[in-house]
């Protein structure tokens, strides 16, 4: 072996890989070399030297997870989060790559402001793909250039936290999104149906005096998408789907075979509308905490395969926006350093829903939904993006610790079961907690 | 986010029970007429977000009669005209000296958030659709001057019991004290979601099943634009909900009528009912002043 092919190598020794995409769940040595995977071998077998070696004994090591759903907050809102304080967070919560929303100020819907955000003065520290919006300025009206938002690196399109209500504007989303075999993300909410409505309609509503809004209010516009999508043969993607009949209606999407997919976040399968007390707004999201039965429904489908990934929402807000009424509070909470110990614990631990499962939700599930090539395994040739976790480890958040400039998180001092020890991207570790 | 001061008085729901019929006792005590300077050299600051005529003017009149200076502090003619948030307006009068700050807020959950950042206790006259404590005691006060006690009366709450603070703080009060109730309403003023407040609510559609055998009938207010929003037509409401003495005769004979005020004579009940022998109505506006003072004093530890 060459001195040169020994540079830039990294040697992830006496692990146990899970890698999904080649369905493999078993103890594994896997080799990195210049930025790539270079080989992946039984315990002890891969030979030659590595310039550096990572002893992952006890400890598993998936390939790169993906989360399909970050609000990085640049350009406009650095008070916020930026692109390099967001991605030290998304490392030091075990992600590789992180897919980031175009709300920002300006939206992003240009070519122009795609190339910006990836450029190297960001400062990422992971793998950073941005979302264009679908329509200029998210208003609904006029289509954006796919083509070229595409061609800049936007990996889909969306209006997030806009939806998309209009029939005919929809419709035509889709069709192009057809014509280009480009996602689009729908977060899915009547906004006519939901308007001064901070929370969930149910009892803890009624006994807050806070307006609900009602799970059909999200569920009917994935049910209309759906239609859509089938009639034009388009890239549906489900954000954050929180509502049991919106699961229902991708799951008959996907049985009609539908190019329709849809993430979860771990706040909504952990808590529930009746967690919001003292109307605490770090409980404040879009959509709102559900019912226990919804909760439910979307554990069953993450069971079942019918979500496609666990996607974090990652909303940063400051302090003193979060610190206001209840009605007035910006919906969002941070999300990026607690879904994989949120995840081993609710699914996993409580759950048994095996870990096989978990893996593919953060890694290759996730990279189906875009297409992200040679992302999501660990496969020869894939890109040397790796997290190493230690599932039984117990550890306690501390929000105030957290490596992202906001800390509106509900699950501040919470205690989860699984630990990301260390997280690499192109084979470099860029979070070590060894 | 911290512990809400000692003394402060965010809902009835979180109140135990011994803290209400403390309070209760407090008021009987209290004397409007000779009052003891109990709030001497303290700082009451009255921030009220919204109108009002009757919370306002007995927590004022209550914090003077005890020795308190109190400050007003509203909507217009403030900072908050200016931007400021809620939390700097109340860091504000906390640096000022205030000791207790009264506040009124059209969002539900604005005291909470107060109490969790302010070292001072805070008094919630009114959050929104929330709660309306004070309004509740000065109404359990009401019915403990005609009735010997709560548990086991007939109440019936008729009228706008969603939107309504006033209705939620006296449902939780009353059960708490134990009278049984009976809802009534349309469902769009009353949702079947109202009977999960407590246990054992009951939910009637017809007035007449809500008043019949009743010991105490608790009108609120419904107002003609909410039920034009609703695509409810206020000639419906009246022949259906409104409270005329034919209705109020198949409440038991010794019934009162109350409200919390203000009401639409002509909507919620007929005219003149407001003037009828068995209307408590501007006895409820009275005895705001003990039990709001009973409040006070609390809040200032004065008295327990």
């Amino acid at each position: 072996m060459s001195e040169k092919s020994k540079s830039n190598s990294l040697l992830i020794k006496g692990g146990h890989l899970i890698d999904p995409a080649q369905n493999i769940d078993a103890p594994m040595d896997v080799l990195l070399r210049d930025g790539r995977v270079a080989e992946i071998a039984a315990p002890g077998n891969i030979r030659g030297g590595a310039e550096t070696k990572f002893d992952a004994r006890g400890l598993i090591v998936a390939p790169g997870f993906i989360d399909l759903h970050v609000h990085l907050r640049e350009p406009g809102q650095a008070y916020k989060e930026t692109v390099a304080t967001g991605t030290a967070a998304a490392a030091a919560g075990g992600f590789t790559s992180v897919c980031c929303m175009p709300n920002t100020n300006p939206v992003i819907d240009s070519a122009e402001w795609v190339s910006w955000l990836l450029h190297p003065d960001r400062g990422a520290l992971v793998n950073v793909f941005p979302l264009a919006a679908a329509t200029l300025a998210s208003r609904g009206a006029t289509l954006t250039d796919f083509r070229a938002l595409h061609r800049a690196g936007a990996v889909a399109v969306t209006d997030d936290g806009k939806p998309v209500l209009d029939d005919k504007v929809m419709r035509d989303t889709l069709r192009l999104s057809s014509d280009l075999n480009i996602t689009v993300v729908q977060h899915a909410e009547d906004t006519r149906a939901t308007e001064g409505c901070p929370m969930h309609e149910g009892p803890t509503s009624f006994r807050l005096g806070l307006r609900g809004s009602k799970a059909s209010a999200e569920a009917d516009v994935v049910e209309r998408d759906v239609q859509l999508a089938q009639s034009t043969g388009g890239r549906l993607h489900v954000a954050h789907l929180s509502a049991e009949g919106s699961l229902t209606a991708v799951r008959r999407a996907k049985r009609a075979k539908a190019r329709v997919t849809c993430e979860v976040t771990p706040h909504h399968f952990t808590l529930t509308d009746a967690d919001i007390r003292d109307y605490d707004t770090r409980y404040k999201m879009n959509p709102p905490l559900r019912s226990a039965s919804d909760v439910e429904a979307l554990i069953a489908g993450i069971a079942d395969g019918t979500v496609d990934a666990i996607a974090t929402d990652h909303a940063p807000h400051a302090a003193y926006e979060k610190n206001q009424e209840f009605d007035r509070a910006p919906s969002g909470i941070t999300g990026l350093e607690t879904a994989l110990g949120l995840s081993i614990t609710r699914l996993h631990k409580d759950r048994q829903i095996p870990l096989m499962r978990i893996v593919e939700l953060f890694t290759s599930g996730a990279a189906r939904v875009f297409d992200l090539q040679a992302r999501g395994t660990l496969a020869k040739g894939a890109h040397g993006d790796v997290t190493i976790f230690d599932p039984k480890k117990r550890w306690t958040y501390d929000a105030a610790k957290s490596l992202s400039k906001s800390h509106n998180s509900p699950f501040d001092g919470w205690s989860f079961t699984g630990k990301v020890v260390a997280t690499i991207v192109g084979g470099r570790i860029v979070h070590d907690a060894r | 986010m911290k512990t809400p001061a000692r003394g402060s008085l965010l809902s009835i729901e979180h109140l135990p029970t011994r803290d209400i019929n403390a309070i209760l006792k407090l008021a009987r005590r209290m004397k409007p007429a000779h009052p003891q300077p109990l709030l001497r050299g303290k700082r009451v600051a009255l921030l009220f977000y919204e109108t009002s005529t009757r919370t306002r003017a007995s927590f004022e009149v209550a914090a003077k009669s005890l020795g308190a200076i109190t400050v007003l502090i509203q909507t217009s003619g403030s900072s908050i005209e200016k931007g400021e948030s809620l939390l700097d307006t109340g860091y504000t009068l906390s640096a000022i000296g205030a000791d207790v700050i009264v506040l009124r807020h059209p969002n539900s959950g604005a005291p909470n958030l107060l109490a969790q950042h302010l070292d001072i206790p805070v008094i919630n006259a009114g959050d929104g659709m929330h709660e309306h404590p004070s309004q509740a005691l000065l109404d359990a006060y009401t019915i403990l001057r005609h009735k010997k006690k709560i548990a086991g009366l007939q109440v019936a709450i008729i009228g706008d019991i969603f939107h309504s603070r006033v209705a939620r703080s006296n449902i939780h009060l009353l059960s708490k004290l134990g009278a049984k109730m009976t809802l009534c309403g349309p469902p769009e003023l009353v949702p079947e979601l109202a009977t999960t407040l407590v246990p054992g609510l009951k939910l009637a559609r017809h007035v007449e099943d809500a008043v019949r055998g009743a010991d105490v009938v608790m009108l609120l207010r419904v107002q003609k634009e909410r039920l034009a929003g609703l695509k409810l037509h206020a000639f419906d409401y009246i022949a259906r909900y409104q409270m005329t003495p034919a209705r109020l005769r198949l409440a038991k004979r010794d019934a009162i009528l109350m409200h919390p005020g203000p009401a639409i004579r002509g909507m919620e009940l007929e005219g003149d009912l407001a003037d009828a022998p068995q209307s408590v109505i501007r006895e409820e506006v009275r005895n705001g002043v003990p039990v709001r003072m009973a409040i006070l004093a609390r809040a200032v530890r004065k008295a327990r």
